[in-house]
């Protein structure tokens, strides 16, 4: 505790004190004592409610609060709601920052091994995508929002394959209701709910204002879509799982929503 | 204190009976609930906005805010980390939401909103209002439930209040009610909007509860209980300035004090 925060923990209990000699004293707590006690109560319960995460006890409501969001936002999300990446505002160029949760910047070996994009799971037809032919995929260029947890936004331009093209080259059954986006970045991964992956503008980005990517932006290859915040988007891709089941994500583990839909 | 108990004889009771609350219970109620969610809302979007204190999208300067990158003091957020403070102001916000539709739902069931929609003369009305507060005039101006300063203050309150949500359904959706998001102007724009909505509100709230204190302490009373005698503690009865005259006068007082000499 700073000296501050102790100097005003004595004077609430000094104040405390004489309003207890009082009413000792007297047998009756006056208007002003009265007041007094509960300026001292109110300042204690706001003083410990500052920067703290909340009382244990609500966070039952918060996940059920977090459950029912969900629900909404699921009900709001439509394949027709596109983004058209902020009219009249500038590309964030190399501005446009970069995160990876390894040490340094994850690079792909090519001396160990080729990059290959690995597409299974509840699928009628596995494959094993090289770039060349993930290239081959029918591609789409788009200038979209990037929209981080955080609250930043920066413009970029990004081409790749659509994830609805994928899905349409392997198949997925109809229990696959989630899908996992691994990548070779320390195990960080993100499930999402299918809907959302085969959004339109739900891309396997491998080119950003028509280069191909670099290691700070998720070379070779990433996921990207303007639909989901920032962390949902999985850089430094290697594999991509459907699946019955969600199976959480690196940020949606330590704690941040598991939907983080936009 | 023993409440007048109802008898058969009407015309008797009714001048016993209670006074009307000035507040109505749903007023009261709502009142209260919209100051513990507002906190939390103000608190917890404190915390989302540290964790990157900046509007303008990146590579983009704005003109219109001049501590780009200066995040508030710890001590004014609720939420400890981005993630807790997300799941506050996102279960919060149905609290807010549902309660402010009950108290706007009321204001016009109930005729209340006649109280604080602003009429011709609130400029006038205000400008007295202000003259008096600064000494330049003697006594209050006469005023319905609320003076034109107090009016105009809560009637902006509700706007912000209205102005908060919107703008913060358009952040929080911004592709899926992206037209809500493009009608104010962008992503980045909402964003300041929102901030600002909060602002307004949380600068008039901090008005609001020193001038409570400083001139008409019973309206605590009379937002919690209902109770208020307006002839002797209204703060036209007193003609209260900030800190003055804050105890009504008391005639029976003065009138035994001076038989007594």
């Amino acid at each position: 505790m700073s000296d501050r925060q102790l100097r005003i923990v004595k004077r609430a209990d000094a104040i405390t004190e004489r309003v207890v000699d009082r009413l000792r004293a007297t047998g009756q707590l006056e208007r002003r004592d009265f007041l007094r006690l509960g300026a001292v109560t109110l300042g204690g319960a706001l003083l410990s409610a500052c920067n703290s995460e909340g009382p244990k006890w609500a966070d039952r409501w918060l996940k059920l609060a977090e459950k029912n969001n969900e629900k909404v936002e699921r009900w709001l999300f439509s394949h027709t709601s596109m983004n058209r990446g902020s009219p009249n505002s500038y590309l964030a160029g190399d501005d446009f920052p970069s995160y990876f949760i390894s040490k340094t910047v994850p690079v792909w070996d090519y001396s160990k091994s080729p990059w290959f994009l690995e597409i299974g799971g509840a699928v009628k037809n596995p494959v094993r995508l090289t770039m060349t032919e993930l290239m081959n995929v029918p591609s789409k260029r788009q200038r979209i929002d990037h929209f981080c947890v955080e609250g930043w936004t920066a413009v970029q331009i990004l081409t790749g394959a659509p994830m609805s093209e994928i899905a349409r080259l392997v198949q997925p059954t109809s229990d696959a209701q989630y899908v996992d986006f691994v990548s070779f970045d320390k195990g960080y991964h993100e499930s999402w709910d299918i809907e959302s992956a085969l959004h339109p503008q739900t891309l396997i980005a491998y080119a950003k204002e028509d280069k191909l990517l670099s290691p700070a932006y998720g070379a070779p290859a990433r996921l990207h879509s303007p639909i989901k915040l920032g962390y949902k988007n999985t850089k430094y891709l290697t594999q991509i799982t459907f699946m019955p089941e969600r199976n959480g994500g690196y940020w949606s583990d330590i704690g941040y929503e598991w939907y983080g839909g936009t | 204190m023993t409440l007048p108990v109802a008898t058969s004889a009407q015309s008797d009771t009714r001048t016993k009976t209670r006074p009307k609350a000035r507040h109505h219970p749903v007023v009261r109620i709502t009142h209260w609930v919209s100051a513990l969610a507002l906190v939390i809302m103000a608190g917890s979007g404190l915390r989302i906005f540290n964790a990157s204190p900046a509007f303008a999208r990146k590579g983009e300067q704005v003109w219109f805010w001049p501590w780009e990158g200066t995040p508030v003091p710890d001590y004014l957020t609720f939420g400890a980390w981005l993630g807790g403070a997300r799941h506050w102001h996102f279960a919060m916000m149905w609290l807010l939401v549902a309660n402010g539709l009950v108290y706007i739902g009321f204001l016009f069931l109930h005729g209340e909103w006649r109280t604080l929609r602003p009429v011709r003369g609130d400029i006038r009305d205000a400008f007295e209002m202000a003259k008096f507060y600064l000494h330049l005039r003697p006594n209050h101006p006469h005023q319905g439930k609320h003076n034109a300063l107090q009016k105009t203050a809560y009637f902006v309150m509700i706007l912000c209040g209205v102005m908060a949500v919107t703008t913060g359904i358009a952040i929080w959706k911004p592709v899926s009610l992206g037209w809500l998001t493009n009608l104010m102007g962008g992503y980045a724009l909402a964003r300041w909007w929102h901030f600002l909505a909060m602002l307004i509100l949380a600068l008039l709230a901090v008005v609001h509860v020193i001038m409570v204190f400083a001139v008409d302490p019973y309206a605590i009373r009379a937002m919690t209980t209902g109770a208020y005698d307006e002839d002797r503690f209204s703060p036209e009865a007193r003609n209260a300035r900030p800190f003055e005259h804050l105890l009504p006068a008391h005639p029976e007082v003065t009138v035994e004090s001076e038989s007594n000499t």
